[in-house]
Parts: structure tokens; C-alpha cells; sequence
């Protein structure tokens, strides 16, 4: 796949930090407004595709294959289930918001709601890891090669 | 309530339109429309939640197909009108009748359009932000009351995930 014409790879320069930045907004206030894990999840890997459609795969195979997209989205989903026994660590049953009961911050603000932030955090990271190397995967990989 | 049925029969008009275009690019141009109008029927109905994951997907998924399709070919492969088609589409409009009349039916039985109908809902509604203290109720309902689904839904996305690795590497494969 090669790269497009240089009106578009100056777009793509100016307008995906601001995506990169709306995701993890997105990821991190899932708790307080619409959207959560899944949504930024979605929109972090929809901005590191737009990077591979304007600058082609060529260009981006070196950096792609240090970002380790695969063994990302595994740490993703195992970081959700360690956080789902958490609260059978503390001696209560799976999935038991432990947090929120021991510690509730204040309702409406960033630190409030227990575990749930945290699952969204772990489910952003999984979601957009696990597209990123599905299009990777369609994209770029050849005969021999792993990711 | 207009705009809905309006957005509606737009949806199934670009759903027709793209079965029946020859060019196969326009066709998935105009299944484009069902998802973007589906966007705006959600925030209609005061769902943003939905609304933000559906745009986002639906234009990932436009932008992979249109790829695909300027890859490979643009021309649909003709269909000849032979005795087997006439007998699949008498086949398909009975069972639209019977569809129409049995939901019909079904549908004198639910309750008014927005009204509470089930018992959970309302204590999910009402106890929600004091038992778990999030603000956004959905965050609440799908990763703290209905959390076992959400861990499911990733671990299934996960599983999707290796299942494409493993179908599309090459390592550790023998040679034909």
C-alpha cells in the first residue's frame, strides 16, 4: 500500500493528535460522560489507521512493528479480568466493585465509581490494540513475518 | 416520531439500493446511508452512547470496504432470471407476509412507546448512581450490574483477534 499525495499527509498531521487526544478523553471520562472503552478504544485505533492510509505501509512497518500491537491488546484483556478479581483477592465475589464501597470519591468527578474507570481503561486498551493489528494484519504483513 | 419514520424508510430505501446497484462501489456508498441515518436515529433517541461507537464504526468499516472494493473489481457479475429465482423470490414474499401479519400482532401487545415496562430497569434507574457512583447510568449498567457481559463481549473480541492472526500468518506453515 503506498502512501497518499501530500495534502492528505499534512491533514493527517494536524488532525491526529486532536483524535489521539478525544479517544483517551473519550477512554478516561467513560464513567461521567457517553462513550467509555469501547468507543476510545475504537477511535485510538481509527487514528493509527489513518496514519497507515496516508503514509503508506512501507513507511510505517518499522515504527508498526516496534508498537507491538498484539502483545498490547493481550496485556489489555488480561489487566480487565485481574481487575474483575480483585474483589475475590479481598475475600467477596467476582466482579464486586471493592473499591467504590471502600473508597467512594466524590459523584461526578474524575476519581469516583470504583472499578469502573479502570475497566474502561482496560477495555480501551484492548479494543484498539485488537483493530489496530487486525488492519495491521490486512495491511502489511508478508510470507515470514510475525507482529 | 416523523423524522424516525422518515430516517427509517431511508434506511431501508439505501438498503434496497445497494442490494440492486450494478456498480459495486455505489452500492456501498449508499449501505453508508443506513448506518449514518441509524447515528442520527440514536441521538434522536437520546442514546450518544451508541451514537459515538456507531459513527466511528461505521466509518472504519466504509473506509476498509471502499479499500477493498478499489483493489479488486468494481463490476457486478451478472445474474441470468431463470425458473429457481422466480421460485426464491415467491418464497421470500411469503414469508415478508407472514413476517408483516405475525409482527403486527406483536406488536398491539407491547407497551406505549418510552413507557417503563420492566421492574429492573427502574431500580437500575433509580439506585444506580448511589450504588456504584458513576455518572454516566450506561458506564454503570453494562461494567458494573451487567458486567459478566462486557467481560464476555472483550474476551470474545480477543478471541476474534488470535483466530485472524492465526488464519493469516504464514509462520509455521508448510510449504505447498
Amino acid at each position: 500500500m503506498r502512501g497518499m499525495t501530500l495534502i492528505v499527509k499534512q491533514i493527517t498531521n494536524l488532525m491526529v493528535p486532536s483524535i489521539l487526544l478525544l479517544g483517551i478523553y473519550v477512554v478516561l471520562h467513560g464513567h461521567l460522560t457517553p462513550g467509555g472503552g469501547f468507543a476510545g478504544g475504537v477511535l485510538i485505533a481509527g487514528c493509527f489507521t489513518l496514519l497507515i492510509l496516508a503514509y503508506g505501509s512501507e513507511r510505517i512497518k518499522s515504527e508498526a512493528k516496534k508498537m507491538r500491537a498484539s502483545l498490547t491488546e493481550s496485556i489489555g484483556i488480561f489487566l480487565f479480568w485481574f481487575i474483575t478479581i480483585i474483589g475475590l483477592l479481598n475475600g467477596t465475589y467476582f466482579f464486586y466493585n471493592i473499591i467504590a464501597k471502600t473508597n467512594p470519591g466524590e459523584p461526578f468527578k474524575l476519581f469516583s465509581a470504583g472499578i469502573i474507570p479502570l475497566c474502561n481503561i482496560a477495555i480501551g486498551i484492548e479494543v484498539g490494540a485488537a483493530l489496530f493489528s487486525i488492519f495491521i494484519t490486512l495491511a502489511i504483513l508478508k510470507v515470514g513475518e510475525r507482529l | 416520531m416523523t423524522t424516525l419514520i422518515i430516517l427509517t424508510i431511508l434506511m431501508i430505501l439505501g438498503a434496497v439500493v445497494a442490494l440492486e446497484s450494478k456498480d459495486v462501489l455505489s452500492g456501498i456508498i449508499s449501505l453508508g446511508i443506513i448506518g449514518f441515518a441509524l447515528t442520527i436515529n440514536f441521538v434522536l433517541l437520546k442514546a450518544p452512547d451508541l451514537a459515538i461507537v456507531q459513527i466511528i464504526i461505521e466509518t472504519l468499516t466504509l473506509i476498509i470496504l471502499i479499500a477493498a472494493v478499489l483493489k479488486t473489481t468494481r463490476e457486478e457479475t451478472a445474474e441470468k432470471y431463470g425458473i429457481k429465482k422466480i421460485v426464491l423470490g415467491f418464497i421470500g414474499l411469503v414469508f415478508i407476509v407472514v413476517f408483516i401479519y405475525s409482527s403486527i400482532k406483536v406488536f398491539n401487545h407491547l407497551p406505549e412507546f418510552g413507557e417503563q415496562s420492566l421492574r429492573m430497569a427502574k431500580i437500575y434507574i433509580d439506585q444506580g448512581l448511589p450504588l456504584t457512583g458513576a455518572g454516566n447510568l450506561v458506564a454503570a449498567v453494562i461494567l458494573d450490574f451487567r458486567g459478566y457481559d462486557t467481560l464476555g463481549e472483550a474476551t470474545v473480541l480477543f478471541t476474534a483477534v488470535v483466530g485472524v492472526m492465526a488464519v493469516l500468518r504464514k509462520v509455521g506453515r508448510k510449504r505447498s
